[in-house]
């Protein structure tokens, strides 16, 4: 595993570990994942994903189209992922809004952040998309916490727990692209 | 010709049973909750033109039960590659009705754009369901429903339709959270 630089400076971050978030997803109990392609995940986790027989992939059009397929499976308790980039959220929100915010639904997301640089926090990158997504998802009211670090990846089974529990929305950010295994 | 929505949708009463799953949405889910009002109705679609996609989610998790979607036809232009995405899915539960009526009619009855020749069983087709059929006039559409339902999913009926008996737009229930436990309960055997 490539050592982590300290923030700011380019160098080669270390990366999440694809598998590790496929493990977590099904120890949270996560069947069902509904993606769009994003290039930040694509090959570390939507490919591995895509073969992985414990988990029943929908690919979607459109990214509130698996806003609202993830909430409506959540009635009988069945658990989802949202797979996209940063640009189907900013497109889905008035159906999180209207879905995960006003009708408590809890609709887990994996967002990949496009052109992210990996080395800088998203409040810090150069590219305007991606510098908004976390001050949108706060005027929203909406859970979010990043996978950057390997390590980040730990929390995954708690908060997937957490939102299913309280029946409201939360977004992981990938802002480093995960490993592919 | 066009068939009067309220009887297109008194025509699906017998056949759907009281295990079925109906999504419905805007005036035809105002009409539909007075009609036969039931548990298993999911009214909380929150955005427009998302009600396949919801009707996709529960016919996913839900295998062992008929979804039906009763969609609008300025909702389901709203979210076209919805199609594309339920017939890859393969969901052999899934029953689409789209009741056309031409216009945006609780939003001013203004018209959903080209109007005269959008042709939503042709999108289903070219999309992939299983099948897809059009119906103008009551009488066809009473005598072919039992056969549409003999057939699995995903089907698309598109009826052209225009206003019947005009039902109270209870928006306040659709959006309740009491509305969405009716339907959690029922769904999960906690009447």
């Amino acid at each position: 595993m490539a050592e982590a630089t300290p923030a700011g400076t380019p160098g080669q971050a270390a990366h999440p570990s694809g598998a590790r978030i496929i493990e977590l997803l099904k120890e949270s109990g996560v069947g069902e994942v509904v993606a769009l392609p994003d290039i930040v995940t694509s090959d570390g986790l939507l490919w591995p994903i895509s073969r992985d027989p414990a988990l029943r992939l929908t690919r979607v059009c459109k990214e509130d189209e698996g806003v609202s397929i993830c909430a409506a499976m959540s009635c009988n308790g069945t658990r989802a992922v949202l797979l996209m980039q940063q640009t189907g959220l900013m497109d889905s929100l008035n159906a999180i809004r209207a879905i995960g915010i006003d009708y408590q639904r809890p609709v887990v997301m994996m967002v990949g952040l496009l052109e992210k640089e990996p080395h800088l926090p998203a409040s810090k990158s150069a590219a305007y998309g991606v510098r908004i997504v976390e001050p949108v998802l706060r005027a929203m009211g909406i859970s979010h916490s990043p996978i950057e670090e390997p390590e980040d990846v730990e929390s995954i089974v708690h908060l997937i727990d957490e939102a299913y529990a309280g029946s409201r929305p939360h977004v992981f950010l990938i802002g480093r692209a995960p490993v592919a295994p | 010709m066009t068939i009067r929505r309220d009887e297109a949708l008194r025509t699906l009463v017998p056949f759907v049973r009281d295990d079925d799953i109906v999504v419905a949405v805007y005036q035809t889910n105002f009409d539909w909750m007075g009609i036969n009002p039931r548990p298993l109705n999911y009214v909380a679609v929150g955005a427009m033109g998302q009600a396949a996609s919801h009707g996709l989610g529960l016919a996913l998790a839900n295998p062992e039960r008929r979804v039906f979607v009763f969609d609008g036809d300025g909702s389901l232009l709203m979210n076209l590659g919805a199609l594309v995405t339920v017939a890859g899915a393969g969901v052999t539960n899934f029953y689409h009705f789209v009741f056309a009526n031409r216009v945006y009619e609780v939003n001013g009855d203004q018209p959903i754009p080209n109007a005269e020749n959008v042709d939503f069983a042709g999108f289903a087709a070219a999309a992939g369901y299983a099948m897809s059929h059009s119906f103008d006039e009551l009488e066809e559409f009473a005598s072919a429903v039992p056969r549409i339902l003999e057939h699995a999913g995903p089907q698309m009926v598109s009826l052209e339709t225009r206003p019947g008996e005009p039902y109270p737009r209870n928006y306040a229930y659709i959006h309740s959270a009491e509305a969405r436990k009716t339907f959690e309960d029922a769904l999960n055997g906690r009447e």
